[in-house]
């Protein structure tokens, strides 16, 4: 049940993060990068810890540890696996979640649509901290055409292909 | 699949990402507030929300009644800890008139991977812990004092939080009706 208590604190860490509903909508784009940031340093602390108590996790390349993201992380964290794996096989990977579990419970159709980028924006930095932890580093975002399906795009940057 | 040797324990993975993010939060609001007085409040503030929200999960999958008497609430508060933190603090030291009593932690899972810098020997990390427990109380209707008298992360040997019972909320009568 400790589910609940991380879906009311990543909540709590949204509504932190995007300060007063006065603030202006110019801070839109700091407040973002603030919550991904909560992201990145939980992602990348949580895969050092995981990584400690296994023989360190050898990946044959890129693509084997998108799976392992695709599947036992996502797993562990959000209760299922992603739904749908997809890459160019040039540095760009699509994970696709059919319910993404912290959009599940707002809406099922388009209605709150302009408040998705604050419920996506922690796990973007999530998956851009483990991923940097495991040696890959990239650029992350998300897309969201209609709730409760998510699509993350994960850009690895070219200066360690 | 087949390569690795062992699959991750979802129940650890999320109280160590509670933990972290957690953490993560508390480092942020450090950064944006210089006082620790306001970063105490801040993480106050935080708890009450959640404790607002978390009584409703509460009470929706263990279908308590309405608590007669502060011993009772002591009870429903352990148990709500065992589910949510899987800790079970201890309860003691009552005061005579049985409305004030302690719970106490052997671990804290919010402090885990805690250490306080000296300069920081008034930020309350878990402050959070009372905020939850005065939201939630609040909306059974009884408002209680919260804080804690011991902390590990002062170099205590336990975390001790006191709870205070002060007064029985009235159920406000909406306008026109009696």
């Amino acid at each position: 049940m400790i589910e609940s208590v991380f879906d009311i604190l990543h909540y709590e860490v949204v509504k932190y993060s995007m300060g007063d509903e006065n603030s202006s909508q110019q801070t839109n784009n700091t407040n973002l990068s603030t919550l991904e940031y909560i992201g990145f340093s939980t992602g990348y602390r949580l895969t050092e810890r995981l990584t400690r108590e296994w023989p360190r996790f050898r990946f044959k390349d890129d693509l084997e540890t998108m799976k392992f993201i695709c599947t036992d992380f996502w797993t562990s964290i959000y209760g299922k696996q992603i739904d749908n794996l997809r890459t160019n096989h040039k540095g760009v990977y699509v994970l696709q979640d059919n319910a993404f579990r912290f959009l599940v419970n707002i809406s099922n159709n388009s209605q709150y649509l302009e408040e998705a980028p604050k419920f996506v924006a922690y796990t973007c930095g999530l998956v851009r901290g483990s991923l940097s932890n495991l040696g890959i580093n990239s650029t992350v975002t998300a897309e969201v055409q209609n709730m409760p399906s998510c699509k993350f795009h994960i850009q690895v940057n070219s200066s360690n292909a | 699949m087949s390569r690795q040797t062992s699959r991750l324990d979802s129940k650890k993975v999320n109280s160590e990402l509670l933990t972290l993010t957690y953490g993560a939060l508390v480092t942020q609001i450090i950064r944006d507030f210089e006082n620790i007085d306001d970063v105490n409040k801040q993480l106050e503030r935080i708890g009450y929300n959640m404790g607002i929200r978390l009584i409703e999960d509460f009470l929706s999958r263990t279908a308590s009644t309405r608590c007669l008497d502060m011993r009772e609430t002591a009870d429903k508060i352990q148990q709500a800890f065992r589910m949510y933190l899987n800790v079970q603090p201890t309860i003691s030291n009552w005061a005579a008139s049985a409305d004030e009593f302690s719970l106490i932690f052997d671990t804290n899972p919010l402090t885990e991977f805690v250490e306080l810098p000296a300069d920081m020997s008034t930020l309350r990390f878990s402050g959070v812990l009372c905020g939850c427990i005065r939201g939630a109380l609040e909306m059974v209707q009884l408002e209680v004092h919260c804080w804690f008298a011991q902390d590990q992360l002062k170099g205590d040997g336990t975390t001790e939080i006191r709870v205070k019972f002060i007064r029985r909320l009235e159920d406000a009568i909406p306008a026109g009706e009696d």
